[in-house]
């Protein structure tokens, strides 16, 4: 396997979706290949990144909608 | 399989307090979500309108295969993607690059490796860079700059996965897309912000 090859299955190796040969394959070459292992660390920091990204708090007034519909729909029974 | 589910319980029996904390809690998720389809927030904000509407209406019919999540996430994408639709009346960029998901293309440019395929220069190291900056607001605002500039079959993977933290089956059943499609998707967008974080990094 080449870093060409090995950048590409980053995500299946991630998500437990290689097989057990390639997955055995892979972690060979990250054990002596630096620029692979910092990839594979890039991409582990983006994901958690991204699940950091700030919450936007729902605005007053569709909440006021929304409990109106609720309302409304639960006098519709 | 069939679920317990309390929250739903309560919500059927017309309980006002659980209904607004689930609309709360699901809000970011799915204004995120309504975003990858549709750039203006007032747009988003009917669509998730609309769902919750929805939601109640077919509340009878829910059987509780999926999770409440699944299932509320599943009828947004469904009301997003017809308003995108609808709404599609220009051919923007990002309507083109929507075409790229589909592509076998690298994530990784090329250029970066040599003959033999090995890295030319490795990627750099960001273990030395202080936590403060990694995590600084400066930093996610990279992330969400990139996120909102792919096309939309990435960005609704990534937003569920890695925003909102769905797991590969939710994403499977609220987008209906295979596993297999989920992982493509998924790796592009990730090689995507990746890179601009290198970038910015740098």
């Amino acid at each position: 396997m080449r870093c060409r090859e090995v950048v590409e299955l980053m995500t299946d190796y991630i998500e437990g979706a290689l097989s057990e040969s390639d997955r055995a394959r892979f972690e060979a070459h990250l054990s002596t290949c630096d620029g692979c292992t910092r990839y594979l660390e890039h991409l582990r920091t983006t994901i958690r990144l991204s699940g950091k990204l700030g919450a936007d708090t729902i605005p007053p007034e569709l909440e006021a909608e929304l409990l109106n519909a609720f309302k409304d729909w639960k006098s519709r029974g | 399989m069939t679920l317990v589910d309390p929250e739903l319980d309560a919500i059927r029996s017309g309980d006002e307090r659980i209904f607004e904390e689930l609309t709360r809690r699901h809000y970011p998720a799915m204004l995120r979500l309504a975003m990858a389809y549709l750039r203006d927030r007032e747009a988003a904000d009917d669509v998730i309108q609309e769902t919750w509407v929805n939601f109640l209406r077919s509340l009878d019919r829910f059987e509780g295969r999926s999770s409440l999540r699944t299932w509320l996430f599943g009828i947004l994408t469904n009301i997003a993607r017809a308003r995108r639709r609808r709404e599609a009346r220009v051919i923007t960029f990002t309507s083109l690059f929507g075409l790229l998901p589909d592509s076998r293309g690298p994530t990784v440019d090329p250029k970066r490796f040599g003959k033999n395929g090995t890295w030319l220069t490795d990627p750099p190291s960001w273990s030395q860079v202080p936590e403060q900056i990694l995590e600084g607001q400066e930093t996610l605002a990279q992330v969400k700059e990139a996120i909102e500039a792919l096309p939309p079959k990435l960005r609704e993977v990534i937003v569920l996965r890695d925003v909102a933290g769905f797991s590969a089956d939710e994403v499977g059943q609220a987008l209906q897309i295979s596993t297999g499609n989920q992982r493509v998707r998924l790796h592009r967008a990730r090689a995507a912000v990746r890179q601009k974080l290198e970038d910015y990094m740098r």
